[in-house]
């Protein structure tokens, strides 16, 4: 759905060039579900011409939130939005992550600004699950904790936690887990997610992944955000068929 | 505010508002209707079909521009089969004018697929593709030839009595030359323009930003281009024109139509805001009201140099 009158409640940066804002917008909050995104209209001019996707990353109450850093001129504009500033929004839009299964152990995996769609997540999980988050980040700066549990860091630097990719970490604590109750919920840039997938498969694990790609509409229109998918003789779209994908469904 | 008749006609067809939702910014109708009250428009025109079903580019397919994007999505189709099974049933109940978009790499193909269309009810008119940039075979190579699009248009008019819209590239020295062409050898109606041949490239990795290497630039940034290409049109050839270009918000469509369109096609728009149709109508019916026009369709070619 089109919610045009989102108003701004604020922009915080919460750790350098890492930003959170936060928009009342309540029938986008109603209806998200976890790994959800909007795409959002950052300006009423023709620049940027296109929406900019962004991954729902908490919702309270009418107010959903979106964590980012700055890439380009769009994100530039939205870190120095107002509060009282009006967003033009289209959402919930895409499947999201399924959170719903048998498992005990949620193993979530978030490279860098990856981060994003996990707080929502957490947050939905049924009581009894072990939540441990595996952050990964090239130096102690780019580590992201906003809103996670059970915090184990990597770094590629060695500047905090486990020296090296979040992959080779989790490769160093999997021996904890059992497959058949664990499950796999990862987001991060391509690369990381392409190890990942072909990691968890290997493994036997249960892995979703959070994709991300250049998009002009968000809801499948335009065809611009396809990705291969494993057994379909179609390209998958990011914004319809995704962002959330099993592992094994896609190839990045 | 007094009535206005919004109605237009292109050849035999009558459209209900001059507006039209361009080719492979609709999808197939469905996703939009979410956002888009789809019997409120003039007519809608599905995506490229071809004969057999076309996967299209990998990725990256698209990428923003100034004031515009480039897209290389390479005529990705269901196929003529599965859009008669699948997809021709929803298009039935929409309440709008439903035009289908024809793609192909040869003369046969697009007579084949025009002759199977031609028995669906729902189909009321044809708008024949020989402008795609972003596909090797056919489409470019048609468009670029004044000949093939002559030949194309007589082989098609043959295969149909429904209304044919050819659909014009930019990318030729001559654009009234082709709309010419496609006048003497019987179709009703031409549209201009299709996407601008371009380009971006990666400073750091050198690469192009879309696999295909070169794409197609829509958006506002081409709409000087394309209105001077309905001008041209409209000044030298005796020929319904649709206009598609750039267009954002309903002072453009007031603008095409000045320059000659008879009616107008929305088409990246619709990616940045899905429901803009209804808001140009209402602007539209503010505009005549306001310079006391009785009838949109008065105002095509009204211009005055």
């Amino acid at each position: 759905m089109i919610e045009k009158n989102g108003i701004v409640e604020a922009v915080e940066e919460i750790q350098p060039g890492i930003f959170i804002l936060k928009v009342k917008a309540p029938q986008i909050a109603r209806e998200a579900t976890p790994g959800q995104f909007c795409n959002i209209k950052v300006s009423d001019s023709t620049f940027p011409l296109l929406r900019r996707p962004f991954s729902i990353c908490d919702v309270e109450g009418e107010t959903v939130s979106f964590q980012f850093n700055i890439v380009g001129e769009g994100t530039k504009i939205l870190s120095k939005l107002k509060k009282e500033d009006i967003l033009d929004m289209l959402g919930p839009l895409g499947v999201g992550f399924d959170y719903s299964g048998e498992f005990k152990n949620a193993l979530i995996i978030a490279g860098g600004i990856g981060a994003a769609p996990f707080p929502f997540l957490i947050k939905n999980f049924s009581e009894d699950k072990n939540i441990i988050s595996f952050v990964g980040g090239r130096s102690k700066k780019d580590i992201i904790k906003y809103k996670l549990k059970n915090i184990i860091a990597s770094t590629d630097d060695g500047s905090e936690g486990f020296e090296g990719n979040v992959v080779q970490l989790l490769d160093s604590e999997l021996h904890k887990f059992n497959s058949s109750n664990t499950k796999i919920f990862a987001c991060g840039p391509n690369p990381m997610l392409r190890a990942l997938s072909k990691y968890s498969i290997e493994k036997g694990f249960d892995c979703e992944i959070s994709t991300e790609s250049v998009m002009a509409c968000g809801f499948g229109i335009c065809q611009g955000c396809n990705v291969e998918g494993t057994n379909s003789d179609r390209f998958l779209l990011v914004c319809k068929d995704g962002p959330v994908f099993k592992a094994e469904d896609v190839l990045l | 505010m007094k009535n206005v008749d919004l109605s237009v006609k292109i050849g035999s067809l009558v459209l209900q508002n001059p507006i039209m939702l361009a080719s492979g910014t609709v999808g197939y109708g469905n996703e939009i209707s979410e956002y888009t009250d789809l019997s409120k428009i003039g007519g809608i025109v599905t995506k490229s079909v071809s004969l057999h079903p076309r996967k299209g580019n990998p990725p990256n397919r698209i990428t923003e521009t100034s004031s515009g994007m480039l897209n290389a999505i390479g005529l990705a189709n269901v196929g003529l089969e599965a859009f008669i099974k699948d997809k021709i049933p929803f298009l039935k109940d929409i309440g709008s004018t439903l035009i289908c978009n024809i793609a192909a790499s040869s003369v046969e193909e697009y007579v084949e697929c025009t002759k199977t269309l031609d028995s669906e009810d729902t189909v009321k008119a044809f708008e024949i593709n020989v402008s795609c940039p972003n596909v090797k075979d056919g489409g470019l190579i048609f468009g670029n030839d004044v000949n093939n699009v002559g030949l194309i248009t007589e082989k098609v008019r043959a295969a149909t009595n429904k209304p044919i819209i050819i659909k014009l590239s930019p990318n030729t020295a001559s654009i009234k030359d082709f709309a010419q062409a496609a006048k003497d050898e019987g179709a009703d109606a031409v549209s201009a323009i299709n996407t601008l041949v371009g380009t971006a490239f990666d400073i750091y990795s050198k690469k192009p930003k879309i696999k295909n290497v070169t794409g197609g630039l829509s958006g506002p940034a081409i709409k000087p281009v394309a209105l001077a290409k309905v001008l041209e049109i409209s000044r030298n050839v005796d020929i319904p024109i649709i206009g598609i270009g750039g267009i954002m918000n309903w002072q453009d469509v007031v603008e095409f139509m000045i320059c000659g369109a008879s009616a107008i096609q929305l088409g990246t728009v619709n990616f940045i805001n899905p429901s803009v149709s209804e808001e140009i109508i209402k602007g539209l019916n503010e505009y005549c009201a306001e310079t006391n026009l009785s009838k949109i369709s008065d105002l095509t070619g009204s211009y005055s140099l």
